[in-house]
């Protein structure tokens, strides 16, 4: 068992030693927030961690009954966990014993276990809401304080031929944290969260060195206190961690400014079965072949254990400023956000809803306070659909985010805002924009809400050049409604997109989809056909496998496609070197 | 919704087919003005960008594809680009339609005039009708007619008008431009005009891909050309041209569309107009050239009765659905779309395989009389023969077709001497009936022309009976391949019977639609209707002929007994007088 007394609790973090303890072990984030239709039927977000927190949602239970064919009548409650279902661990008694030699702790309790067995895609959400759990997961679980923890823990794993699986904020989406059923050795999950400090910042370069166990939000707090940021933001930023963000080349929402995590990385050490690999200096760009961090970026814990990570930092922005743009369509939208890219202007975020996600923002909307609001809402309302003619069906909103001194951000407004009202776009306000991003991070709850109703939701992503963002997100959507009716899902899904990132070459489309589930024997293995289907179509229409979220087992079977047999071999043999006996073992990406 | 199902169908028999109602018995009973102006308001399709004429023309000139190549034209003739770019603007007005609802309503007027007085009967199938209008609604549609006249075209459209659907936009042959004001009112029905032969003219082939794919995109409207790229002049179906398909389906293969679907139609007529026309095209008589005065001295067709037309709109193709596994769209994805590219290999067998499927399931639907079936036993005795024993050989070969899957239009609760005698009547032009003996008109009584003329009358009534003839062909072209097949192979050994299968199918390759690769699935097929039929039984990898089947495989035989002779004749002439043939390649397929 456990030895409890191992346990050590770091107080800079909200995540203490065994996370479920605040986080929902069968859902997406903190145990106290989650949406719910109570007794009168009216949507209500619980807790108090987010601005949505608290409040009521008239509009939800409409949105929801209308969109999906469901009935918030129709409840379902998941079960709780059954650690008697659990397959037992199997130990490695030698490993054991050795690791208990260095003091470094561990547990083999089942609730540690299974809540380190699985990521969020919508198959492993389902399997422990169904109480079915999983075929394999971890043995045990095991929490490095420090990168000599790791080596000695990598070492032992090598000694004893044990499996290593790498476990950091648990957010993937891509089944990387499923344990391979067929894996007969002991299988460890090595749970970075202790390894969470700042172990130094250098404010003459800018860049500070941080422990990769450290959670997205964590790290800006604590930067934030010394007048710092990473400007680092992906939407998962409250769970997901450093170390993951590298190992599967994450994106921030503001990689305009910032850059994407290959942009902010200037050295990087790895623990791999080889040994410890690091570059000798930090200097800003190197020509010394290939770039060494470009095996580590990616590899999904294939290769070994990113410890610690040397990253840029920024200065606070002195102002940072909200907007939003309605335009009269998707297609406008588009051709703005291609033309905004062009000119280089993008703020450090812009986003492009289509109407779809437009109409559920609005189902979002919470009850207005005063009659005043309201009214100016609705006048708002009449403005653009009356008088401008805008359909509020075809409409569609981009959020904007600026960052900056104040005088250079408002400059910068009004130039975006000028290239927008060539295409149509009406300039709607800094609550539209704001909302859009609040939602972000609250979008990810209503997955939850949804399998209490029979509505599995799921979302993907990809990168695809500017000439063909329109044609792939027709497609796209086209091919998930007609996949799920040939395949019996009785009410039509729900489709939308999100132009949410640009580039000087194309641009990151993010889908959402979700359909209302009852009737159908095997409703995750349809899922599963049809976001297959998706992906072939998206690959079909030139979008690239994945544009952050990674490969992991998921999308494995498309890389030979993806990369070509050689490049495909070029991995491959990096991972036979690196990790001849497969001690990361997860079977990621190869 | 389109069906992904091709021409599988294991047993012929069980095809469904829907039952057809007659257009014209409306038009019989109300105002012919008061439909030709009555409310046309079609369905669109739903991604329809809404745009004139006009706008059409600008899109395609200033589009990335007609820039770009402006510019490589440029660049290798020296001219500057401004100029080419005029060059293709004339060519795009010579090419474009003028879609007018004023001359469709026109046309509704007269041809409702002309077409009481020309046919008896116009039968349409609804049900086909209503599956095109769904399909229009969802996705771009092409229509593809099988083409055996003149008429077809405004036919179609007239059809289209009748049932509320969307107008189609047709690829014309320029001919019809020689026609001043019926080739403009042509085009202001929906005609576009294309050159007959533009191969290395990478400016007109850009103007007019262009075109077509933009119409295409925007959902303007269906788009309907002929695949068979001409007139059958013998009522067989001609091998398809690919070049449009080809277009039409590079909006799905680039993404730019979901789905294209393709409407395979069947136009059958009991008596096509050119008939005799044809016959003496055939015999070398330059085919008269296309002008309005040409048309009116045609009026005299106006008094002759040439019986009823079926229409049949097949299921819609979906080429998403054909392509799945067969091209890999990534393929596209590493060149800008703009750039004019030669179609892979991989794309181009598909092209082709789909083209003779389409024209595989126009065949297929084709509506045959009771005239085809005797037309294909007056020509295997030629001498004439007694009206009982046509009347019974008829009723034989209907059994056999109809086994073979053939679509016969036999009146019902008619005794079958009158089904006989009435064809006999409406085709009095080629036979005669004299004695109670049935045989070919062979023109004027001897003695009054020379032997010359008399062998050509002889000829231009051969070939204009075999033109009905011809229209049951598909029906029996694979059994009648096997039947020549074990006719001629050195022993019935399957394996040498399939050989001499193969060596036929390619040989007649360009005679009819054999698809080219399907020969194992079409001897399979043969050996599944002669065995089904009693004709022949496979014993031990042994391909028998039965007591019963004797009289079959003679007449499958003596189906392509002419095509043989043809074919035997033509290669002792051309091996006897190699010198002779030049350059000049000799007719095709003329019998």
């Amino acid at each position: 068992s456990a030895p409890a007394s191992q346990k050590k609790k770091t107080s800079a973090t909200v995540h203490c030693f065994p996370r479920q303890e605040i986080m929902k072990w069968n859902g997406w984030g903190y145990s106290d927030s989650k949406f719910l239709f109570n007794k009168k039927g009216q949507a209500e977000f619980t807790g108090k961690r987010y601005r949505l927190s608290g409040m009521i949602l008239p509009s939800l239970q409409d949105w929801f009954e209308n969109t999906f064919g469901a009935s918030v009548k129709q409840h379902k409650s998941p079960p709780s966990l059954n650690a008697g279902a659990l397959p037992p661990a199997n130990l490695n008694e030698a490993f054991l014993q050795d690791l208990t030699a260095t003091g470094i702790p561990f547990s083999h309790e089942a609730d540690d276990r299974v809540f380190r067995a699985h990521g969020h895609c919508l198959h492993e959400i389902f399997a422990l809401r169904e109480g079915r759990g999983f075929q394999r997961v971890p043995d045990m679980v095991t929490w490095p304080n420090c990168h000599n923890d790791v080596v000695k823990i990598v070492e032992l794993a090598c000694k004893h031929n044990v499996c290593v699986i790498p476990y950091g904020g648990g957010t993937s989406v891509t089944g990387a944290l499923e344990c391979p059923p067929e894996e007969m050795r002991c299988i460890v999950s090595l749970d970075t969260s202790q390894m969470n400090r700042i172990l130094w910042i250098d404010e003459k370069n800018l860049v500070a060195r941080i422990e990769a166990g450290i959670i997205g939000q964590d790290l800006e707090r604590l930067l934030n206190e010394g007048g710092y940021c990473t400007g680092h933001e992906p939407d998962s930023m409250e769970f997901s961690s450093l170390g993951g963000w590298v190992a599967t080349r994450a994106s921030g929402m503001k990689k305009n400014v910032y850059g994407n995590i290959e942009d902010l990385v200037v050295h990087i050490k790895v623990v791999t079965p080889r040994g410890v690999m690091e570059k000798s200096c930090q200097g800003p760009r190197m020509s010394t072949g290939p770039d060494v961090h470009h095996f580590i970026l990616g590899s999904e814990g294939t290769l070994g254990v990113v410890t610690e990570v040397t990253m840029k930092i920024r200065p606070i922005p002195e102002y940072r400023k909200y907007g939003s743009v309605v335009f009269p369509n998707f297609e406008a939208g588009v051709a703005c956000l291609r033309e905004v890219a062009k000119q280089r202007c993008a703020p450090a975020s812009i986003r492009l809803m289509d109407n779809e996600q437009f109409q559920f923002g609005h189902a979002l909307k919470p009850q207005v306070s005063s009659i005043f609001t309201s009214f100016v809402e609705g006048l708002k309302k009449f403005y653009i659909t009356k008088f401008k003619g805008f359909d509020p069906h075809q409409l569609c909103v981009a959020t904007l985010l600026f960052e900056g001194d104040r005088e250079r951000v408002l400059q910068h407004e009004k130039q975006v805002y000028d290239i927008a009202a060539k295409f149509g776009g009406l300039a709607a306000g800094e609550d539209n924009g704001q909302r859009g991003y609040i939602l972000t991070f609250v979008i990810a709850y209503l997955r939850d809400l949804g399998l209490d109703y029979y509505v599995v939701a799921e979302s993907f992503e990809t990168s695809v050049p500017w000439d063909r963002v329109l044609d792939l997100c027709r497609n796209v959507k086209e091919r998930i409604i007609r996949e799920c009716k040939e395949r019996g899902v009785q009410f039509q899904p729900l489709t939308s997109c999100r132009v949410t990132q640009t580039y000087d070459a194309g641009a990151c489309v993010y889908f959402y989809f979700a359909f209302n589930y009852r009737g159908l024997a095997d409703p995750v293995h349809t899922y599963e056909q049809v976001e297959h289907a998706a992906r072939d179509e998206i690959l079909a229409n030139g979008g690239s496998l994945s544009h952050h979220h990674g490969v992991g087992k998921l999308r494995k079977e498309w890389m030979k496609e993806s990369i070509s047999d050689v490049g495909l071999g070029m991995l491959r043999s990096v991972k036979e070197y690196v990790d001849p006996d497969n001690i990361f073992g997860n079977r990621n990406l190869l | 919704m389109a069906s992904t199902t091709l021409y599988s169908q294991r047993d012929p028999m069980l095809k469904k087919r829907d039952d057809f109602e007659d257009i014209l018995e409306e038009r019989r009973n109300s105002s012919d003005l008061k439909y030709a102006v009555r409310c046309y308001a079609p369905v669109l399709y739903k991604g329809l960008t809404p745009c004139k004429a006009n706008m059409l023309k600008s899109m395609v000139l200033q589009s990335d594809h007609l820039r770009y190549v402006i510019n490589q034209v440029s660049q290798e003739s020296g001219e500057a680009p401004d100029i080419i770019h005029e060059e293709a603007s004339v060519i795009l007005e010579e090419m474009a339609h003028r879609l007018k609802i004023s001359t469709v309503r026109f046309f509704a007027f007269t041809l409702t005039k002309a077409f009481k007085t020309l046919f008896q009967h116009i039968c349409v199938n609804e049900e086909g009708i209503h599956r095109l209008q769904q399909a229009i609604q969802e996705h771009p549609v092409v229509l593809l007619p099988s083409h055996r006249s003149y008429m077809d075209f405004l036919l179609m459209s007239y059809i289209l008008y009748t049932y509320d659907l969307a107008l189609p936009v047709i690829a014309a042959g320029m001919d019809f431009m020689g026609m001043k004001f019926i080739g403009e009112m042509l085009r202001m029905s929906g005609a576009f005009f294309i050159r007959r032969s533009f191969g290395g003219d990478k400016l007109y082939w850009a103007v007019f891909s262009e075109y077509v794919k933009t119409m295409l995109r925007n959902g303007f409207a269906p788009i309907e050309f002929f695949l068979e790229g001409t007139r059958s002049r013998t009522c067989k179906s001609l091998t398809p041209k690919i070049g449009l398909l080809n277009i039409v389906m590079e909006p799905f293969f680039k993404g730019e569309v979901f789905d294209v679907h393709l409407v395979p139609i069947s136009i059958s007529y009991e008596r096509i107009l050119e008939e005799s026309l044809y016959a003496r095209e055939l015999l070398g008589v330059p085919k008269p050239k296309e002008s309005t005065s040409g048309l009116l001295k045609a009026r005299r067709i106006l008094s002759e009765n040439y019986g009823s037309i079926h229409v049949y709109f097949g299921q819609p193709v979906s080429i998403r659905s054909l392509a799945q596994d067969k091209v890999n769209r990534c393929k596209y994805n590493l060149v800008p779309r703009h750039i004019p590219r030669k179609p892979t290999k991989e794309t181009q067998s598909f092209v082709t395989d789909t083209a003779y499927r389409i024209v595989r399931l126009q065949e297929d639907s084709m509506v045959l009389k009771p005239w085809v079936l005797m037309a294909s036993i007056l020509l295997q005795n030629l001498e004439g023969l007694e009206l009982s024993l046509l009347t019974e050989q008829t009723l034989w070969l209907r059994g056999l077709a109809q086994s073979c899957g053939a679509f016969l239009d036999w009146p019902d609760h008619t005794p079958s001497a009158k089904v006989v005698s009435s064809s006999l009547a409406l085709h009095r032009g080629l036979v005669c009936v004299s004695g109670g003996r049935v045989s070919l008109v062979l023109g004027e009584p001897q003695g009054l022309v020379t032997p010359e003329e008399a062998l050509f009358n002889r000829a231009v009534s051969v070939l204009s009976c075999a033109s009905y003839r011809n229209q049951i062909l598909h029906v029996f072209i694979r059994p009648a391949i096997l039947a020549v097949a074990i006719h001629n192979a050195a022993s019935s050994k399957k394996d040498e019977v399939f050989n001499c299968f193969s060596f036929l199918c390619k040989m007649f390759s360009d005679e009819f639609i054999l698809c080219p690769g399907d020969t194992v699935q079409d001897f399979e097929e043969a050996c599944y209707l002669l065995v089904k039929s009693g004709s022949v039984q496979t014993l031990q990898q042994n391909i028998v002929v039965t007591d019963r089947g004797q009289s079959t495989l003679s007449f499958l035989n003596g189906l392509l007994e002419s095509f043989l002779q043809g074919y035997q004749l033509f290669s002792t002439l051309v091996l006897g007088n190699l010198n002779m043939f030049s350059d000049k390649c000799p007719v095709e397929g003329t019998i």
